[in-house]
């Protein structure tokens, strides 16, 4: 399509002006103000920040043997040389959720990033073109939809060898789909709205309209979406760990942990679960007041204009 | 409502049909195909083409697609080469345990969440409001798992109240209630969480609106209100997350199936992963998802029952 005529470009703008001067943005302080005030999202984000610190830093401070197996020193109690004891293959437990804080919190934080990407890409195509296109695009997400989605993750891990990427690629997956279905309904009420029409009425064309108009406003709810998208990989990875198909050892994930826990409850081997169950809860937890804390800022920021 | 019914019977058939093709390019991308995972990886080339030539491997794909299809929907699942048995009576005998487990749950947690939601709703902010949101999101950021090894401690470990394992059920002909107790408590405490957030914030929303405010102004109490008005307006809703939440709750049960030893789909599915039982995976998956379809139906419907407006759109 052949770029707009000088004419139009400068009614736009003036368009622009105008709808500038009569909604004045707040600029970005206020919604740090909005945030601030949010004790605890302040908190949540704090706590974030020591989970990150734990897992990425925590291993050039606190050393510990990850490699090797060493049967002398499965299941021992915490003491001064391992601070929260032993797991069943004797490594050290304190280190052991450093490294697998790590590969959670990638998992986490990959699969939020890719099915929102993937989500928005999709639900806008669908939403903006509509018709047989969209109808055929949202009856897929519908199918994938009602394939419950552990099962179609553990059928995927059953056929390949767990590792990190993959497991990011399984999950987001069937991760996307919501977001989707989420971006497509916000993209159908967008379409109607009347400066959507009158930039369709000055000529731009599509993929202007869709980067210019339509993506920056499903933002809002895309970032919250994205938010609990974090806390719901978390969560599915833990899962997967428990029944066995997370990543392979050495490497290892909070679920496996737990897992491994959970298969010496009986034994009163506290050490082994409860600080793996904590630190899911914890993380999980503040992921999940931070997209809250973030949605009241969208909708605060909404309600003012 | 007869148009309303027809347009979402279809809309459920398609679906169906659409999960079909997605189980049946799975079953094709598996590494070396059906064959390699039922002969191992060391079967000679010979024994792979004999076997892909009686199984009509070598034809079109939409052939193959075409036989899967109309053995499929003629009940012949395949056969579980590791149990030795047709999967369709494996199906027959598992998949329905795991129904009776998500149904009671699910009827369980909605009949929990809609006072909870309601009571929330209408006291919003306030302490208890405060006290019961933070429980609930506690325990919606739990992996299931690990809420049930939370039963097993408090009323297993500490208070010797329930059994930890149900693995005696369908076994035994005279079943003991209390085996089923905590599959069905952490199945339906991990529903409860969604519901109730969604239920308060629908009665939050529905407490704004002007039908609520002329219902006042006639006089009507604040329980009245509530129990008349806003309650079946936010029924409404309530009634659609059930069906778009079912695929999640059966996800869950796979989960719940594997900590108490519960023998249904779910335990019958990751036992047959750990044994790469592709067959039983494969069959499992096309009969739980239709399941799940069906029930999203039904949920549909009933929702076309309790809202007359839906049906019109």
């Amino acid at each position: 399509m052949a770029t707009p005529a000088p004419l139009e470009n400068e009614q736009v703008q003036t368009f622009q002006k105008l709808n500038t001067t009569l909604h004045p943005r707040k600029n970005s302080t206020s919604v740090i103000d909005v945030f601030s005030s949010n004790k605890l999202a302040v908190g949540s984000v704090l706590i974030l920040m020591l989970v990150f610190a734990f897992a990425f830093l925590g291993p050039l401070i606190y050393h510990s043997d990850q490699a090797s197996t060493n049967l002398a020193l499965e299941n021992l109690p915490p003491s001064s040389r391992h601070i929260l004891g032993t797991s069943p293959t004797g490594k050290d437990e304190l280190g052991r959720l450093m490294v697998g804080g790590q590969s959670t919190l990638e998992v986490g934080l990959a699969v939020g990033l890719l099915s929102t990407t993937f989500g928005l890409v999709w639900g806008t195509i669908a939403g903006y073109i509509g018709g047989a296109v969209d109808a055929l695009m949202m009856r897929i997400v519908d199918a994938m939809l009602s394939i419950p989605f552990l099962f179609f993750v553990v059928l995927l891990a059953a056929i390949v060898t767990p590792t990190v990427p993959l497991i990011i690629f399984v999950i987001s997956a069937v991760s996307w789909l919501s977001t989707a279905r989420l971006v497509r309904g916000e993209t159908l009420k967008i379409k109607t709205y009347d400066y959507v029409i009158a930039a369709k009425g000055f000529g731009s064309n599509n993929r202007h309209l869709i980067k210019r108009h339509i993506s920056p406003n499903v933002l809002g709810t895309l970032i919250v979406n994205g938010t609990l998208k974090v806390a719901d990989a978390i969560l599915i990875f833990a899962s997967l760990g428990y029944l066995g198909l997370g990543v392979a050892p050495p490497a290892t994930n909070w679920g496996t942990i737990l897992a491994a826990g959970v298969n010496n409850i009986f034994n009163g081997y506290w050490w082994q679960l409860w600080p793996a169950a904590v630190l899911i809860i914890l993380t999980v937890l503040s992921v999940n007041v931070l997209g809250d804390a973030v949605r009241d800022v969208f909708e605060r920021r909404l309600a003012r204009r | 409502m007869g148009g309303y019914l027809l347009r979402r019977t279809i809309q459920a058939l398609v679906t169906m049909l659409a999960v079909s093709v997605v189980v049946f390019i799975v079953l094709h991308l598996l590494p070396g195909g059906l064959v390699r995972a039922q002969l191992g990886s060391k079967a000679t080339p010979l024994a792979v083409h004999v076997l892909e030539k009686q199984e009509g491997l070598l034809r079109p794909l939409p052939i193959q697609y075409w036989i899967w299809l109309t053995n499929t929907v003629s009940g012949n699942l395949g056969f579980a080469y590791k149990l030795n048995q047709p999967v369709s009576s494996l199906i027959g005998e598992y998949v329905p345990r795991t129904f009776m487990l998500v149904g009671i749950s699910m009827l369980l947690a909605v009949s929990i969440a809609i006072p909870v939601g309601l009571w929330q709703g209408s006291r919003r902010n306030r302490v208890d409001d405060h006290v019961l949101s933070s429980f609930m999101l506690v325990l919606y950021s739990m992996p299931t798992f690990l809420l049930g090894v939370v039963l097993i401690v408090v009323l297993n470990l500490w208070l010797p109240v329930f059994p930890s394992t149900a693995s005696d059920y369908g076994t035994n002909l005279t079943v003991d209630i209390r085996d089923l107790a905590l599959p069905i408590l952490t199945l339906t405490l991990a529903n409860v969480t969604y519901f109730s957030r969604y239920m308060r914030s629908s009665v939050i929303d529905n407490l704004l609106e002007d039908y609520v405010k002329t219902a006042k102004a006639k006089g009507a109490s604040k329980g009245r209100v509530l129990i008349k008005h806003v309650l079946r307006n936010s029924l409404n809703s309530t009634v659609t997350l059930v069906g778009l939440t079912l695929p999640y709750t059966v996800s869950g049960s796979l989960i719940v199936e594997s900590i108490f030893d519960f023998p249904g789909a779910g335990l019958l599915f990751w036992n047959s992963a750990q044994t790469r039982d592709f067959q039983v995976l494969l069959g499992v998956v096309l009969v739980i998802s239709a399941a799940t379809v069906l029930g999203n139906l039904l949920a549909d419907i009933l929702y076309g029952v309790v809202d007359p407006r839906v049906r019109s759109k």
